[in-house]
């Protein structure tokens, strides 16, 4: 229940788009097509749900303070937190590509539609977001594979959600200093107003 | 590049300091071809900051110093990278000058650390960064390198604050911390009183305000996405 709960609160509440705003470059450049939208969406999803267990791994035996007692007495009081940054980024980086090796090797169709999208992940701040949360907030391993499919969901809705009005705003008339960019900031600000509604569930 | 033209190159006179095509490598950023409002790029890691003014400029100052760092060291490690493993290699110096950052934050402004949590960390993957390192800091000299990170670093910065500016006034009635006005009596005694906007406080303010800004900037210098 409570796990049900964090997934919850990830996706609705704290929307990494609308609480956070992290991921906002690839939501505001790849939004423009449902199609494309669904691809990117996805690939969050899945990338998130497997380096933030990984990352916690990382941080629970090697990074944390006192994380290497299991290789000896003289490891206990290391602290490496302070190489959190580089060993997240690093981690994500090296789990983008071999998810994209095994996802082109097993799943030649998925590929082919998260094909593109892929490396561009990387540099997502949505997933080193993800990592740094849920190192901040002390999760537990099934705690933070929970947060990391709720937020990817969290973000694969709003970026959805954004593509499919903007396809309909092509046919509106747009002042010209607003077409693209600015109007699309405008809607993200409406849509984080209809998100704050859930602030009021009580978990 | 060939030797040859490497040859030619080296023997034209030396360049101004500040030539006028270096000052455009700072100038144009600003306004003319803006990070944040004509490319798109960092808003992920901005936003979240510009509550208030006082956080806004240390991550401004932040992003500066790993801008201007980070263009330096891969423009001069730009001829010993192989191409495959440049974006590794451009995390990399990013992901330690940004815990460098972090590290002296964290030791001389303990408060300002806790306030701006993980978002130091996500200047490592602000688009800026990156966008600059692989469109720029990548083929050509080390001062220009220098030169094009200060000037977009520059452009992110202005718009930022002016979006914590609008933010803090409205939100909290102050600049800086300092009280501009009383929420409650207001600005000019209590028949005309201001309440301040809890809207401007949350995420909300901030997608609002920058959509604005980008209107009125793009306006300005006629730019029309297609």
């Amino acid at each position: 229940m409570e796990l049900f709960n964090l997934a919850i609160r990830s996706i609705f509440i704290d929307n990494m788009v609308f609480a956070y705003f992290l991921g906002m470059c690839s939501f505001l450049a790849v939004s423009k097509k449902v199609s494309t939208a669904l691809g990117l969406g996805a690939a969050v999803i899945f990338v998130l749900t497997v380096t933030v267990p990984v990352n916690w791994l990382l941080n629970e035996f090697v990074l944390k303070e006192g994380a290497l007692s299991w290789a000896g007495e003289t490891f206990a009081t290391i602290d490496l937190s302070f190489l959190r940054f580089i060993m997240f980024i690093a981690i994500i980086a090296a789990m983008v590509q071999l998810v994209e090796m095994v996802v082109e090797k097993f799943a030649p169709a998925l590929y082919g539609a998260l094909g593109i999208f892929l490396p561009l992940i990387a540099v997502n701040c949505a997933i080193l977001g993800g990592s740094l949360f849920m190192a901040q907030r002390d999760y537990t391993l099934a705690e933070s594979a929970v947060y990391g499919f709720g937020s990817g969901t969290g973000f694969f809705l709003a970026i959805v959600a954004l593509a499919a009005i903007r396809e309909k705003l092509k046919y509106s008339n747009v002042p010209n200093g607003l077409k693209g960019l600015g109007i699309t900031m405008l809607l993200t600000g409406l849509m984080g107003i209809a998100f704050m509604s859930f602030m009021g569930i009580d978990l | 590049m060939s030797t040859e033209s490497a040859e030619l190159i080296e023997k034209k006179p030396s360049e101004a300091l500040l030539s006028k095509r270096r000052k455009k490598l700072i100038s144009d950023p600003l306004v003319d071809d803006n990070p944040i409002t004509i490319q798109v790029l960092g808003i992920c890691s901005a936003l979240a900051v510009t509550t208030q003014m006082q956080p806004t400029l240390v991550m401004a100052i932040s992003v500066i110093f790993v801008m201007v760092m980070a263009n330096l060291t891969i423009s001069l490690l730009r001829n010993t990278i192989p191409s495959r493993v440049r974006i590794i290699v451009q995390l990399a110096v990013v992901a330690t000058l940004v815990t460098l950052v972090n590290e002296v934050l964290k030791a001389f402004a303990y408060d300002m650390y806790k306030e701006l949590s993980v978002f130091v960390g996500l200047i490592i993957t602000n688009c800026i960064v990156m966008g600059r390192l692989e469109a720029y800091a990548l083929g050509n000299k080390p001062y220009d390198a220098i030169l094009d990170g200060f000037g977009s670093a520059l452009g992110y910065s202005w718009i930022i604050l002016a979006v914590a500016f609008f933010r803090e006034l409205l939100g909290s009635g102050s600049v800086f911390g300092v009280a501009i006005y009383d929420p409650i009596s207001g600005l000019f005694g209590e028949n005309f009183s201001l309440a301040t906007n809890g809207l401007m406080v949350s995420p909300v303010g901030a997608f609002i305000i920058l959509g604005l800004i980008i209107w009125v900037q793009r306006t300005k210098t006629g730019y029309v996405e297609h």
